[in-house]
């Protein structure tokens, strides 16, 4: 295996809180991590976590307390690795004094290139995001949908490598969301790394060879999504329809949620072929059984649970 | 222009001419038109050193008002917008970003100035049909009070780099009127008996910038014609006060986290 595209070492920052009395406040506990060439890798965590805080470090926008990093072997300290980086930060505001065109003209000006390279460069990223009509309109002007997509053009208006985006479906609507999943997507077929960080772990799953799992500061797994979740089976789902004039069966009635016409129940596995039976025995209609198992968003959620019940142990909130 | 500080000074340029900085120009243009037909009715003789000194006086003032009031928002609006976050993903250094804000704002005060120049050679035109030879000090005395508005550029810049906006206007505004009076403070220091008093007096004349020199406004004015060792001396002390403050304020800005 060949350099890593990031490589992240023991990456330590701790704010200064408070106004008289400083105290030091740990955002990020000792991360390490990699990420290898070509991954589309997920960066979740609930908010303050400690994602936008990892980014920000490897942009050089904050300053690490302790470890390194390095982008395609380069320390993030070097400003040559910013050719080959491209970046998308939360909730991104441009100068809105510019037009779409304008604004990817100045950021490909910083690459140096010259005239009608630029002009090629932006017109292509600009019909690559779907804003080729919106070039000259002033950002002012922007949806934060098309403001979004204007910031992934501008984080890969120098065909960077490795593409850091923060939160890139944050506050968007459904159609937003799903044209910056393709945009991801297209990134990843071209070869690119792409490290996003995320909240929505639906779009992790569908997009993600590989995540990491963050929470107060510090990494609780990495994995495929697959993988860092257990394969265990949780229960088993039922969908059926009662004939008309029929009963439920007794053992179900107290579980079975009703949904329309249709009712759904769940069960433990070792339950499954008895249910099945009463079913049967009172004529229902099966529509559908399906085994469930924990999701990502399920494994996130108990990794909050946990984290909550160990900073407030029950016995302490009594007291 | 291509390097990075270029493009940065290029487009902080656009910005200001984009928020309509220089509609300035159109209050210093009604100002010398009015002033140019009242001096006309009320004075004999005099009415070109009025114009002059009316003309490189708002000069002065709009130039500084445009210096500190941008100057102390180049840097804190960028981070308060966030702006800077995607310019300094890009392979640009902190001292590159700095250089090119100081060297965009400077450009915007240049263009600024040259335009309320024209104006004032317009409204000194109308009020005595001519221009002499001594003019030439009005142009001196322009030129020193864009080395000037550099210095206070460079200022205002240093202290954005550390302090809220407002906090950056108190300092650059409290060191301007320090500037002005620096030669004061050393005569002060010159009579005291106290020695601390003395040495107190003597580091602050050296530390502070010392903008006396820089007004020629009276000698342009009175069409005294000025020395060439003072242009001189005053860029060079210029050139050399702006780059050692935006040493200063690359020191303080490369370490300093973004929040």
């Amino acid at each position: 295996m060949g350099t890593p595209a990031i490589e992240i070492e023991g990456l330590t920052k701790d704010y200064a809180v408070g106004f008289w009395r400083k105290r030091m406040r740990r955002s990020l506990d000792n991360l390490t991590l990699q990420v290898q060439e070509g991954e589309a890798f997920g960066f979740l965590g609930p908010n303050g976590a400690g994602k936008t805080t990892t980014l920000k470090l490897l942009m050089s926008l904050i300053f690490p307390t302790a470890g390194t990093a390095r982008v395609r072997g380069r320390s993030i300290d070097n400003v040559r690795m910013h050719r080959e980086i491209g970046y998308l930060p939360e909730q991104p505001y441009f100068y809105d004094y510019l037009t779409a065109r304008e604004l990817l003209d100045y950021y490909a000006r910083l690459f140096g290139y010259p005239a009608i390279e630029r002009r090629q460069r932006v017109t292509r990223f600009l019909e690559h995001v779907g804003l080729a009509d919106a070039g000259d309109v002033q950002l002012r002007k922007f949806s934060k949908g098309m403001l979004q997509r204007v910031g992934i053009a501008q984080a890969i208006i120098h065909d960077p490598q490795v593409v850091f985006l923060d939160e890139p479906m944050s506050g968007l609507d459904p159609v937003g969301r799903r044209e910056v999943r393709d945009i991801i997507l297209d990134l990843k077929r071209q070869g690119r790394t792409v490290f996003f960080s995320t909240h929505i772990l639906s779009d992790a799953e569908m997009l993600c060879d590989r995540v990491a799992v963050l929470l107060g500061g510090k990494l609780q797994g990495v994995g495929a999504p697959g993988e860092i979740v257990s394969m265990e089976v949780y229960g088993m789902e039922i969908f059926f329809e009662m004939r008309a004039g029929s009963s439920l069966p007794t053992a179900l009635a107290g579980h079975a949620a009703r949904i329309g016409e249709r009712y759904r129940v769940e069960v433990q596995e070792e339950q499954l072929y008895s249910a099945l039976e009463q079913l049967r025995s009172c004529e229902a209609r099966i529509l559908s059984v399906t085994p469930r198992r924990p999701t990502l968003e399920d494994y996130f959620l108990k990794l909050v649970a946990r984290d909550k019940a160990a900073a407030h142990p029950a016995g302490e909130s009594a007291r | 222009m291509s390097t990075i500080p270029g493009v940065v000074a290029i487009n902080t340029f656009r910005e200001a001419v984009r928020d309509r900085v220089l509609y300035n120009l159109i209050f210093f243009a009604l100002m010398m038109i009015s002033a140019s037909i009242l001096v006309g009715e009320i004075s004999i003789g005099i009415s070109r050193l009025v114009i002059i000194n009316l003309g490189l006086s708002a000069i002065s003032i709009f130039g500084l008002i445009m210096a500190i009031f941008i100057g102390v928002g180049l840097v804190s609006k960028e981070i308060e917008k966030r702006t800077l976050y995607t310019l300094l993903s890009k392979p640009v250094r902190r001292w590159e970003f700095l250089v090119g804000k100081f060297g965009g704002l400077l450009l915007t005060l240049t263009v600024n100035t040259a335009l309320m120049t024209l104006g004032l050679a317009a409204a000194l035109f109308y009020v005595s049909g001519n221009f002499l030879r001594a003019d030439v000090s009005i142009l001196v005395a322009v030129y020193f009070i864009l080395l000037e508005l550099a210095l206070v550029t460079a200022l205002a810049l240093f202290f954005s780099c550390f302090s809220s906006p407002m906090l950056s206007t108190l300092f650059t505004l409290g060191i301007y009127v320090a500037g002005i009076f620096s030669k004061d403070i050393r005569d002060i220091g010159i009579l005291t008996l106290n020695p601390v008093m003395q040495a107190a007096a003597r580091v602050l004349y050296y530390v502070l910038p010392n903008f006396h020199n820089f007004n020629a406004i009276t000698a342009a004015a009175h069409g005294e014609s000025i020395p060439v060792s003072l242009i001189w001396q005053n860029t060079a002390y210029a050139g050399l006060y702006v780059a050692l403050v935006l040493i200063g304020a690359s020191a303080v800005f490369s370490g300093r986290n973004l929040k």
